[in-house]
């Protein structure tokens, strides 16, 4: 491979880290907001929360990332930029998901730390925020790191739409070489090592957390992607 | 928005051959990666470094790495290797690798499930190893990792539109055939969108009946 071509290859490395980034920010924001919700007093809130997790955790990623490029630009008269596309598509998709994490985490929470808010007559708001989230937050770490790592593996789905991501560079130096089993390894590799990498992070930031609420991680975590039917893990 | 319900009804003939395309990809899926699972499960066990390592790193690496990816190594590098397999076939063996990856860790957790007391029971009657695992092991450990195993078949069920992209005429990809005949891309992608969320949601409720009735 020409250094022509590994720069075509690095630009997609770069398209794939920042669309990670902005859906992870997306992604996580949705979980906070539609998980909490579904924890809400009111039971239409519950409902429209879990509305939102059913509708989009039913769907195909793809599907929505086509959804999102061809219908919504004549259904409502604007058209995204790619990036923003692709990252409303994933973020939504994945922010379903994890909002099953943030509403299990803070489920897990003793109830008796709930109680003793209501005890303190902390308003609800004061509850989530200084009870609840300190403690369910560090839980969530592990399972929202295995969804970063569904979530890196969805960004190459944007590729089909031709955004120049890792995968479409991918393709493109295979059509310029006319030979695939060495460019589609190094590919592999890229995302295997990204996947590591995001691993290693997680760990870190789940051992800073736990530490600051008194505890210590698990030794092991097996990477076991995230339930689909609620109720099944 | 413009919603045409002429090209709704247009679109239906490609639909339902889309949906058997996709259901044909979920079943047989379905078959290769509980099967693969259950094989790097078993391998996993066998107490010697040489199988373990090697075992442990590539499903690793398959786990880690993007199923389109993937599917775009073996439909382009396989035929340069001279093994030529028709898209459907491709993205079959792809898509059950990559989830078998996946089963193989319910099947790990169903086996380390099964109570120590069930393998002493299997020494102590002296049974041979084959009949140990086939007789005692494996069915408990199965029954209690179906559910687990269900959800997997619901992701696929999702991940299936992936193989639009080596040529397979799934959901998918009837719907963007049609939308580039026509010119109509609302109908058909919303059409398969609420199709999707209606298999995955029956589905789901067909899991949570299937749970109730063997966790007991």
């Amino acid at each position: 491979m020409t250094s022509g071509l590994w720069e075509l290859v690095l630009q997609g490395v770069w398209v794939t880290v920042q669309l990670l980034f902005f859906s992870s920010l997306l992604a996580t924001a949705v979980s906070f907001v539609v998980g909490i919700a579904r924890t809400h007093r009111l039971w239409i809130v519950r409902f429209l929360a879990g509305f939102y997790t059913e509708v989009f955790r039913g769907t195909s990623a793809l599907v929505m990332i086509f959804w999102v490029f061809f219908v919504l630009p004549p259904a409502f008269g604007w058209q995204l930029v790619p990036m923003w596309a692709g990252t409303l598509a994933l973020g939504l998709t994945y922010g379903a998901y994890g909002s099953e994490i943030v509403r299990g985490a803070l489920a897990a929470v003793d109830p008796a730390q709930k109680e003793g808010g209501i005890a303190l007559s902390f308003t609800p708001w004061q509850r989530m925020k200084l009870i609840l989230l300190p403690q369910a937050v560090p839980e969530m770490i592990p399972p929202f790191s295995n969804l970063l790592i569904e979530l890196l593996k969805g960004t190459a789905l944007v590729s089909i739409m031709g955004m120049g991501d890792l995968a479409f560079s991918g393709n493109l130096v295979r059509l310029a070489l006319q030979e695939s089993a060495e460019i589609y390894t190094y590919i592999l590799l890229i995302y295997f090592v990204i996947a590591f990498l995001l691993t290693r992070v997680m760990r870190g930031l789940e051992k800073k957390l736990k530490a600051g609420v008194g505890k210590a991680p698990k030794k092991k975590t097996a990477a076991v992607r995230v339930p689909e039917g609620s109720g099944v893990s | 928005m413009k919603w045409d319900w002429s090209a709704v009804s247009d679109f239906m003939p490609h639909f339902w051959d889309g949906l058997l395309v996709t259901l044909q990809i979920l079943v047989l899926g379905s078959l290769v990666s509980f099967g693969l699972g259950l094989v790097w499960a078993l391998l996993m066990r066998v107490p010697s470094r040489w199988v373990t390592w090697p075992i442990g790193v590539v499903t690793e690496f398959v786990r880690n790495t993007p199923l389109l990816v993937q599917l775009f190594f073996l439909f382009y590098v396989l035929p340069e290797w001279n093994i030529t397999f028709s898209a459907l076939t491709t993205g079959v063996v792809a898509i059950g690798l990559h989830y078998s990856t996946y089963t193989m860790q319910v099947y790990r957790a169903g086996i380390e499930g099964v109570p120590v007391g069930q393998w002493e029971a299997a020494t102590a009657l002296n049974l041979p190893l084959r009949r140990t695992w086939t007789a005692i092991i494996l069915p408990q450990a199965i029954r209690r990792v179906v559910p687990a195993l269900g959800n997997y078949v619901i992701s696929m069920l999702k991940d299936t539109p992936l193989l639009m992209a080596i040529t397979v005429l799934e959901m998918l990809g009837e719907a963007r055939l049609f939308s580039q005949q026509n010119f109509q891309f609302t109908e058909p992608l919303t059409v398969i969108g609420v199709a999707f969320i209606i298999i995955s949601y029956l589905a789901s409720l067909a899991l949570r009946a299937l749970e109730r009735r063997l966790v007991h």
